[in-house]
Order: structure tokens, then sequence, then C-alpha cells
């Protein structure tokens, strides 16, 4: 928001915004990846690496909207996964592309709704909730719903293939979706009354429940913003790889969207960041992941090293925005 | 000589607890009968109950036993169970590490990492470096407490959020896992080891008992020993109560948050070494998703996410329950998909009602605790001046002189000694006495500490004093206080424990020096004594204080609000007024009809307080307040009462009016004799009590500020022997 421009001290001293921080080290890491690893600065694997972040970048979008909101969303890739799955399976039916994208709507938006009463009204820390509710959404959709672990994308369903493989001049379509996403996120966030009170009810949910702002239906909202961004991510992906993996929600992605939000700068605290800080933590994310990839480094070596930068990441924001630990409740 | 008191002389063993018309139908019987029954009050008692918490629990696996013992072939046998009993206790010691870290107010997301962890470095340990067994279950436990060490370390030390925290090393701990599958796990497939310690791990049994579970239930022991009576397991509840309170206590709580991961840690590789010696699996995959069934099974067990609350044995019952849910779907071929689903739906709910529960119990307690009942009243008597009945309103009170006005608070009940001294209780918890020819010299005789609500002058002439909140207490001639007696033998057939005495009311002594006194409720305090009228049920009793053998015991119980206890002239019997129910029952304790108790008044127009004797052979009674016609029909209408209690706010209800009263003398045969009022209210409005001596009658009055005194002008001059039984004195001299 308004801390995206470089202040400057009385001191005449430059103080950077954490985006900022985030940034340069972005840019340094690519100048030194460039320098060092074979096959990295190229216009291939640049526009690749864009390309592969780009869902991520989406993802990331959903979640900072509930972790504005001193929440979180761990039920996000589960429901994303879910509903693109579902939506696929219909695909290779008859049903029209928009239905079956509606349905998909439909499943996010309800999960969104469930974790939102489940946080606002029956007082269950966010943590827990969404916790439950993605293992319980995802086993629900495997053991009832789903034919298979893995749904094929119909060749003529172009629509959605064209959200992860198209492209606009020369532009792959995935990294347009993504700005577009961002770009509508942060007007969301920045210049609707809706977009404040998220604001408001991260920044002090008490002061904002008192000056009159529904906090629990607004919770609610959140959640559902949250799932309906999410399926945009989920679409691309399936669209990138003409099928979905409903395994990637056992995966690590969900802690790759929330390394992409704490290391952007979006305070588990609540009222801070933007949806540049989703940007500056996806770059640096994907500049990370990518020369990871080509330092032929295998998933599990990756994930050690994502755990342990999120681990850091988690502590710094602690120390950067304290909360009080003692009279703190749990899940928090 | 009057009309609206009638004499009922009902001669069975006891009379109902309630107001019975002459008219009563069948269909108002069985109102009442049901009206009786109170499943509300039941519950309000049950969960009040601090048994109550682990008792749900215990019963949900109870209830999972019993359904998979019907429901799946193959459940209740020897050999399903031991083989369970091997796999439980993996779980429950996991389940016992969370449990710790739970008590301590953090989470530990981690464990299912940390056990497979253990279980494949135990496992490579054993059969590739050969290195002793021994020595690499050592390590492996070793390794355990480091992992533990580690979470413990971020989420004390640097204060980190100890949810997200464990769920990044959750996710570290699992990659480091998956680089030792990727790279040794292939070797070990080959490898045997023979071993007798390994063997003992994996097949050793005692007695047909697995040595797990043995390894298990030791454990538990020293967990329930070290979390309920040791330094250490205080620290960690303390901690997980409240950190700012454990903190301010001098408690190192980053130490005690620390101990509590490095005990889950090193749980956690317990289980896995039970694991690996039993199944020799090296998969990567063992401990996937654990974190979900161990959470569900400790807040299933009872043990709270907030923290402070929870002990081992709830722990153990949680991984049961969940152990056995599992083992018995798998029975019925349910998939391990279905199971993860289940679980998912039931942590959800069972931290809902976790939260939602600790947040509301004393709540609902509370809006549970008064359960109205029926209580019917006959035509109420009319009291208006010039209404020519026998209650009919009169000034004779205006002109009482008072005594100690503004020295005095609440003087519920008042008495005179031989000397002529005046004594009364106050709110404060003294006794006061005045003494002097008007009464001008007030003094502090003795401070008990509670409201004195009923004197008596025993043979020895110690002031014996009910007292509101403590129980019967007696005071020396020199003022030196002394218990008597705070307890009595308890009714077990109540979910509420009635031994202690709540609200002993008023009592007298009996020719043989036995004390008889009334205890008004045992289901409300001082403070709330007036919902036990909007209740109206049996919560009292009379009891019988024995000065030989020092023991009290119940002589009735469920009576409707016993409060003053006088005996009669002759010695042989006790006359109880009952405040609700407007009526006075007659006790026997001598005499053919000994045991027997009957109604002697009822369908006062007001309701009772104390009763004394007077100087002619006949009986003062206090009426502390009059009956409506509104309320008596309220107090007909318990479910309206029950609606009046839950919409509106308390200040608002309708409750017995309790502003104005008189003082009524009734014959030995129980009739209406005279009334006395002070009709503006002004000096005398609520009369508890009342006492004569010496020509005068003495008023006091729970809520007054002063004691009033009025001259009798028709009484003989002879003294009534101070208030004390006049046949105690003669027993005595």
């Amino acid at each position: 928001m308004g801390a995206v421009l470089a202040k400057v001290r009385p001191g005449g001293q430059l103080r950077l915004s954490q985006e900022q921080i985030i940034l340069l080290v972005v840019a340094s890491l690519f100048v030194v990846f460039s320098l060092l690893l074979n096959g990295f600065f190229t216009a291939e694997n640049l526009l690749n690496l864009l390309r592969s972040v780009s869902s991520l970048g989406i993802l990331s979008v959903a979640m900072a909207v509930v972790v504005i909101a001193r929440g979180m969303d761990l039920s996000l890739v589960a429901s994303m996964g879910v509903a693109t799955a579902i939506s696929i399976q219909l695909m290779r039916t008859d049903l029209g592309t928009p239905m079956a994208l509606l349905v998909g709507l439909g499943i996010v938006l309800l999960m969104g709704a469930i974790n939102g009463f489940l946080i606002a009204f029956v007082e269950i820390p966010p943590l827990f909730a969404t916790l439950a509710s993605g293992l319980l959404i995802y086993g629900l959709a495997r053991t009832v719903i789903l034919d298979g672990l893995i749904v094929e994308l119909p060749p003529d369903r172009d629509f959605v293939r064209w959200l992860g493989q198209g492209v606009v001049f020369g532009i792959p379509a995935p990294i347009i979706i993504f700005v577009v996403v961002a770009v509508v996120a942060h007007f969301l966030l920045s210049r609707t009354r809706t977009g404040r009170f998220i604001y408001a009810h991260g920044d002090n949910s008490g002061a904002a429940g008192l000056t009159g702002i529904p906090v629990r239906p607004l919770t609610v909202t959140e959640y559902m913003i949250t799932g309906a961004i999410g399926l945009v991510g989920g679409l691309v992906m399936a669209g990138s790889v003409g099928g979905f993996n409903t395994q990637i929600i056992d995966g690590s992605l969900i802690y790759d969207v929330l390394l992409v939000v704490v290391v952007g700068g979006i305070s588990l605290v609540g009222g801070r960041g933007g949806v540049l800080s989703v940007v500056a933590g996806t770059a640096l994310i994907g500049v990370m992941l990518n020369g990871m990839t080509i330092l032929n480094m295998n998933t599990h070596e990756k994930d050690i090293v994502k755990g342990l930068i999120l681990l850091a990441a988690l502590v710094l924001d602690n120390r950067l925005h304290p909360r009080d630990e003692e009279t703190v409740r749990q899940g928090d | 000589m009057t009309e609206s008191v009638t004499p009922r002389r009902v001669t069975s063993r006891r009379p109902p607890e309630r107001n019975v018309p002459a008219d009563e139908t069948l269909g108002m019987k069985l109102r009442h009968l049901r009206r009786r029954i109170a499943l509300q009050q039941v519950f309000a008692e049950l969960f009040a109950k601090r048994w109550m918490e682990p008792a749900i629990p215990l019963a949900l696996l109870v209830g999972v036993v019993v359904f998979f013992s019907i429901a799946a072939p193959g459940f209740a046998t020897e050999q399903n169970l031991l083989s369970s009993s091997a796999e439980l206790a993996e779980l429950a010691l996991v389940c016992l590490g969370m449990a710790v870290v739970l008590i301590s107010g953090g989470i530990d997301l981690s464990v299912g990492s940390m056990f497979g962890l253990c279980n494949m470095v135990v496992l490579l340990l054993v059969t590739l470096s050969g290195l002793p067994v021994i020595a690499a279950i050592g390590l492996g436990l070793l390794i355990g407490a480091l992992l533990g060490a580690i979470n413990g370390s971020i989420v004390a030390y640097l204060k980190a959020r100890p949810f997200l925290t464990t769920l990044v090393t959750l996710i570290i701990f699992r990659g480091v896992l998956n680089l030792l599958d990727l790279n040794f796990s292939a070797q070990t497939a080959t490898a045997f080891v023979l071993d007798p310690i390994w063997e003992w791990f994996s097949t050793g049994k005692v007695a047909g008992i697995p040595f797990s579970f043995i390894t298990l239930v030791v454990v538990l022991l020293i967990g329930h020993i070290v979390l309920s009576r040791s330094r250490l397991g205080w620290h960690i509840t303390a901690v997980g109560a409240s950190r700012r309170a454990a903190r301010h206590a001098g408690i190192r709580v980053e130490r005690v948050l620390l101990l509590s991961y490095v005990f889950s840690g090193l749980l956690c590789a317990l289980a896995g070494i039970f694991y690996a010696a039993r199944l020799s699996s090296a998969s990567a995959r063992v401990g996937e998703g654990m974190e979900l069934t161990v959470l569900t099974a400790v807040i299933l067990g009872g043990i709270s996410l907030s923290g402070g609350k929870g002990t081992v044995w709830r722990a153990f019952i949680g991984a049961a329950t969940i152990s056995l849910l599992g083992k018995g779907l798998l029975l019925m071929n349910v998939g391990g998909e279905v199971f993860q689903t289940v679980l998912a739906g039931v942590l959800i709910l069972a931290v809902g009602l976790d939260l939602k529960w600790g947040k509301n119990r004393g709540k609902a307690i509370q809006k549970t605790y008064v359960n109205p009942t029926i209580v019917q009243y006959g035509d109420l008597p009319d009291c208006r001046p010039g209404s020519g009945s026998a209650f009919e309103m009169n000034d004779r009170l205006v002109g009482a002189e008072s005594i100690g006005v503004g020295k005095v608070e609440g003087p519920e009940d008042v008495i005179l000694d031989k000397q002529g001294r005046l004594y009364c209780g106050t709110r404060q918890g003294w006794i006061m006495r005045f003494s002097g020819e008007n009464f001008e010299n007030a003094e502090i005789f003795a401070r008990i500490g509670g409201h004195p609500l009923g004197l008596a002058f025993d043979a020895d002439d110690n002031l014996v004093v009910c007292v509101a909140g403590m129980g019967l207490y007696a005071v020396t001639p020199d003022g030196e206080v002394r218990k008597l007696t705070d307890e009595s033998n308890r009714t077990w057939t109540r979910l509420r424990d009635d031994s202690r005495l709540r609200l002993a009311d008023d009592l007298d002594i009996a020719p043989d020096g036995k004390i008889y006194f009334s205890e008004g409720t045992t289901r409300f305090e001082m403070a709330d004594w007036i919902l036990d009228g909007v209740e109206g049920r049996p919560n009292g009793r009379l009891l019988c204080y024995d000065p030989e053998t020092g023991k009290t015991r119940t002589v009735i119980r469920d009576l409707v609000f016993p409060n003053g206890v006088c005996c009669s002239h002759d010695g042989k019997s006790f006359l109880i007024a009952q405040t609700w129910l407007c009526r006075i029952l007659r006790y026997w304790i001598d005499g053919p009809n000994k045991g027997r108790i009957e109604v002697f008044m009822e369908n006062f127009p007001g309701y009772l307080d104390n009763i004394n004797r007077a100087s002619d052979g006949t009986y003062w009674v206090a009426l502390n307040g009059m009956r409506s016609p509104a309320y008596d029909l309220a107090m007909r209408m318990p479910v309206f009462r029950r609606r009046m209690m839950k919409r509106i706010p308390r200040d608002e209800w309708l409750y017995p009016s309790m502003n104005h009263g008189c003082v009524v003398k009734v014959s030995e045969s129980g009739e209406v004799l005279e009334t006395l009022w002070d009709p503006g209210g002004t000096a005398h409005a609520t009369i508890t009590s009342m006492r004569e001596h010496d020509g005068y009658l003495y008023i006091g009055g729970l809520e007054n500020n002063r004691v009033g005194r009025i001259k009798l002008d028709n009484s003989p001059a002879e003294s009534v022997g101070a208030g004390a039984p006049s046949v105690a004195g003669t027993a005595a001299s």
C-alpha cells in the first residue's frame, strides 16, 4: 500500500520497505544465478520461470487476502484442487465448460463459507479450522466424488487449455492472468470499501467491530474471495499440464504459498502488506525454485531448503511484527 | 375463629411436600408429578461436576468398543485386541507427547515426521551400522529429543508461532526422512536382525501382553506422577493456563516450553522404535498424516486446546478411541481414506465443542440451574382494613420503640438473656448486644464472620447461632465463638454434594438438649436465597445436632424452604415454618406420634419466617413478605417462570414480594389470634423474627436497620425465660 514507496527519514537515511528489500534480494539473486548457473539467463528459461510461478502467484494473492485479515487458509490448495478436479471431471461429460466452471466456483465458495463460518461463528482458530476442513474436503472428494487421482482435461476444452498454454502477443497466458488477478486484487484491497474493511479487520479486529464493521460476515466473505481467486490458480495449473493431479494437495504447494506471502512481507499479525508484496515474494521464490531446479536438487532437498527459509521468514516476521506472547490464543 | 387459615390434621407419616387443595383433580396430580421431575436440574448438576469432563470421552470410548464388538465380526477377539494393543501403544505414546505440549499451551504438528524419522534412523542403525541394538535405541531416543529440542527452542526462545513452526518442521523432517529413504532404505530390505533385545522389542510379551503396551502403562504412570505431582508438571500446567501469571510467579517459561517439546520428541522416538521393531518397515511414508490422528485423539480425549488442562489418562482415552475406531473400520472393510475423512470431521467437531464448551460451560450451568416447579396456594386471605378477616391490617406496630437505629444492619433474629440484654445478628457477621434501661449501650458481643440468622440460648447460657454459609456456632457468655457443626450426612442419591451446610436458618433446642435447626436450601447460597423461592422445590431440610455426641444428622429432607423452627410448649413436637409454601408443619419428636409430620396450619397470606413461643401458651409467627395474586399465579406456572428467567434480565424478574410483613399470633390448635402491622412499613417493613420478653415484643427484620419493641398490653407480666424453651429450663433444673 502506501508503504510501497521508499521513505526518507528525517535524518536523510533511506528506509526501505520489506517489498523493496525483497526485490533487491531478487535482483542480486538474479545476477548471481545468471553469472553462476548455466542456462539460467536465457529467454526460454526466464519465460518458463514466469509461467511456472504465475499459478503460485495467483494462489498467493488468494492467500494474501485472508492473511491481511489476520487469518490463514491452509485448505486453499485442497479446495482449489478438489474444485478444479471436479470441474475437469464434469468437462469429461457432455456438460458445457461454463457450467462445469460454475460448479467449481460453487464448491470453492461453499468451502470458503464453511471456513468463514467455523472461524467467525464457531470461533475455531483459523489454522485448525482450515487444516481440518482441507483434509475433510480432500477426503470426501477422494472417497465419494472423484474417479481417480489424476483427471485429464479433454482436448476439446479450449478455454481451460488456453488458460495454461495460450499466448497473447508473445506473452504466455498464465503471466497475463497473474497480472490481471494481481491488478484486480490490488484494486479490491486498496480502492473498495470491502478492501479497506479487510485491512481494518486484520489490523485490529476488536476495533473494527466497535466501529461497526460486521466482522463475522466479513470473515466469511474473505474466505470466499480467497477460494474464488484460488480456483483461478487451479485452472491455470490444470490448463498448463492438460489435467489435474490431486496428489498435489498432499504435497508442499501450500508451504510455497505461505513462503511467498510471508517472505513478501504480508505479516501474519494482519493488516500489513499488499499485492505488491505478493509479487515480490513470488519473484523471489520463483527465482529460487528455478535456481534449485537448475542445480538439479530433488524434491526432498527442495522441501528442506524451502522449509528452512520459511522457518527463517516466520521467525523474522515475528521479530519485525511482535505479538503479545502472553495473551495469545492457541492457533493464532 | 378464623375461616381463612384451616387447621389440617393429616396422620400419614409425612404430608406431601406441596400445598394440596381439597378438590385436586387427577390431571393436576399428574402435572405436579411431571413438574417434580427436573431433567434440566440433573443436567445442570451433572455438568457442574469436575469428573464430568473426562466422563464424556470415556463414554465415547465405551460406545466405540460396544459398537464394533457388535458390528464388526472379529473385533472383540483376544487376538485382535492384543494386536491392537501394540498399535495403540505406539499411538498413545505419541498422543501423550502431544498432550504435554498442548497442556503447556503449544502444539506439535511435527509428531508424524519425528515418528517416521526415528523409525527410519533406528532401523538403519540396527541393520546397517553394526552398532549394538541398545546403543541404536539410545541413539534413536536422543535424536527424538533433539528434534523436539529444535521445535522447542524455535518456539520458546525465538518466540515463533507453535502451529506454523511445527507445521514447517514437519515438512523439513519429512524431507530429511525422504532423503534417507532415497539413499539407504533399499539396503535394509535384505538385512535381517538377530538380537534378543530387538526381538524383545518386536515380539516380547509379558503374560500375553505386548512389551510396548506394558511400556506404555509404565510411561503413563510416570507421566501422571510427573504431570500432577511434580514441580515440573505443575510448571507445565501453569505455563499453559496463563503464561503471564506463570512468569510473574517466577517460572522460567521458556525452559518449561522447551522441555515440553523435548518430551514430545522423546515419546515420538520411543513410539517409532517400537514401530520399527514390530514392522521393520523402512518406508518414507511412515507416520504420514499422523498429526491429524494424534491431534484428533488428544482433543477428543478432552485435553483443551486452550492449554493448562488435561491429564495423561485423557490422552490415553482419546488414543484408544481413535485407535479402536480405525481398527474397527478396517475390520468393516472401510478404507483408510474414509478414516482420514472421518478424522478431519471429528477434529472440527471436537475443537468446536472444546472451545464453545470451555467458553460457555459456566453460563449453561447458570442458565439451567434454577428449575421452577408448580407451587399452589389456597385462596388469598384478604388483609385489607375493614375486610373483617383474621389478618385484617391494623397499625399496632406504628408506635413501636426503636432500638439501635443505624447501629445494626439486618437483625434477622433477636433474643434476650436472663439479665434482659438484647442480642441480634448483623449483616457484617457480628452479634450485637444492647444493654441498659432503654438498650442505649450497644456493643459488639461476638464477631462470627457470617450473617447470623437464628439465635437461641441453651441451658448453660451459651448463645447457639445459625450462621448463613457457615453452619451452627455457639458463643459462650464471654463472647467466645465455637463451631458446633458445619456438615451433615450426605444424601447419596443426589448428584450434588449436600453434606456442607449452606444456609442454616433458625434453631430451637429440645428438652433433651438436642439442637434442631433448619437449612432453608441446599442449592443456593445466601446471596441467591430468593432464587429458591422462584424455583419452589423442596431443597431444604431439618437437621439435628446432638451436643452429647457432637454428631449432626438430617432429620427431614426435601422440605420446601423450612425457615422458623420452634419447640412446642409441651416439648413433644417442633413447629417448622415453610416460607414458600406459607404453611407450618408439626414434627413430633416424642409421644405416640413420634416421627410423624403433619400440617399444623396452612394458607397464610404471606411468606413465613421465624416462629417463637409466646408467654401464654400460644406462638408468634413472623411474615417477611406478603403474597400477591399475580405472584401466586406465577408460582402455579413453572413454564412461565422459566421463560421469564431466560428472556429478561434478572433484576426484572417477578420475585416473591419481600417488602412488607406482619406478626401473627396463633394458638396451639392452629387458630389465628391476632396480628400486628406497620402499615406504612417505615420502621418495620420486612419482619423476620420476634421475641416476647417481660411483657414486651421485640421485632427483627432481615433488611431493617433497627430492632423494634412494643408493649403487649394484654399479656401476663411473667417472663418467658429469655426465649429458651421453658421445658428445657425445667429439664435442666
